[in-house]
């Protein structure tokens, strides 16, 4: 995707989401680490930890994940970057899904089509994965801030309470000034 | 796009556009933590719109597509419906509401977001959502690594390897592992 360096910051915002939206299989989660890069390596559009906040406040906003970017977005450029950076990242991937959605179900016992779905879990696991890795480097400065990522880590595996309850918990220690 | 879309089998009740609207729009602002669970409830226990078996097999496109599951969900769901214009409703009902809520949130975040205080709840919150998204890999995780020997965890550990470790850009890591990836699950399956 030919990026231009130019003044208005609204046109590699769109350029970059929309790239990045087709190849993130296994969704907001999986593209966390290439927005990373994107906005806090490359562009330099915000730091490691306005990068972090983005994070948690889409996490415990409702709705989709993805509106992070919506949130990155306004960060560069006000409510026209948080338009522009949700329609790239939502709009190519959503007409695919249609136009996929229309032919699929024809190809229910196809070969080519078990082998893609099958193929693409461990692809979008390791994406995943590697979300996490990102994220709790930014995110864990301290011990205590890893503390609380590995005990929500368990807790969240083992149990089935309302992940909002853990972000209350974190929410309390962060308050308390120990992270 | 024309509207010739053939409705699916069991149909229990078919959503008018209004309908589908409302109804992604309430599972948008229920769904803390992944809607996904709120719109299955939605669908199949309380609309009847899809058997379980349709559900899981919707999601099952809507997860390896690429883009975010609950979003081309609701245009895979919306356009089984209402053609064109089913999935842009329920895709309209889905992004709406959060969209409000963030725009907003951002804005406070743009005003407020030095302030010691909030820094401090934010890292916290940060800290257990990293938990949260660890525990999601993990469940993840399990059935790929329980078999005894298998290409897909050396799959799974490349591409965490090439985009944590060595950081390469997204697309390249995908561009070459998906194609190895899927060749493998062909000659394996």
């Amino acid at each position: 995707m030919g990026v231009a360096v130019n003044e208005n910051p609204l046109i590699p915002l769109f350029g970059y989401f929309a790239l990045l939206s087709l190849f993130a299989v296994g969704g907001a989660n999986a593209a966390i680490p290439e927005m990373h890069r994107i906005a806090v390596d490359v562009m330099h559009w915000m730091n490691d930890r306005q990068f972090a906040d983005s994070f948690a406040i889409a996490q415990i906003s409702p709705g989709p994940n993805i509106i992070i970017v919506t949130l990155i977005g306004y960060h560069v450029a006000g409510l026209a970057g948080a338009a522009v950076a949700t329609v790239a990242m939502c709009g190519p991937t959503c007409v695919f899904a249609f136009l996929v959605a229309r032919t699929w179900d024809h190809f229910k016992e196809a070969r080519w089509r078990i082998a893609i779905q099958a193929g693409l879990v461990p692809v979008s696991l390791g994406l995943i994965g590697a979300s996490a890795f990102v994220l709790a480097r930014s995110a864990d400065h301290n011990i205590y801030a890893a503390l609380i990522t590995a005990a929500t880590a368990i807790v969240a595996f083992a149990t089935r309470v309302n992940p909002l309850w853990l972000f209350a918990i974190g929410a309390v220690f962060g308050l308390s000034g120990w992270l | 796009m024309s509207d010739s879309v053939a409705p699916p089998r069991s149909v229990v009740a078919r959503p008018s556009l209004l309908e589908l609207f409302r109804a992604f729009a309430i599972v948008s602002v229920s769904g803390f933590g992944g809607a996904l669970p709120w719109a299955r409830r939605m669908i199949v226990d309380q609309r009847g719109w899809m058997t379980a078996e349709e559900f899981n097999e919707a999601f099952a496109l809507s997860q390896f597509l690429p883009g975010p599951n609950v979003v081309n969900f609701s245009v895979v769901f919306g356009s089984r419906f209402g053609g064109a214009a089913g999935a842009a409703v329920a895709l309209a009902g889905l992004m709406g509401p959060p969209l409000i809520i963030v725009t907003i949130l951002a804005f406070l975040y743009a005003q407020f977001g030095e302030l010691e205080m909030l820094s401090r709840i934010l890292a916290g919150i940060t800290a257990a959502a990293v938990g949260l998204l660890i525990a999601v890999v993990a469940k993840m995780a399990a059935p790929l690594f329980r078999k005894r020997w298998d290409w897909a965890p050396l799959i799974a550990i490349a591409a965490f390897v090439g985009v944590a470790i060595m950081q390469w850009p997204l697309p390249l890591v995908f561009a070459v592992l998906a194609p190895i990836s899927i060749a493998l699950a062909w000659v394996w399956r």
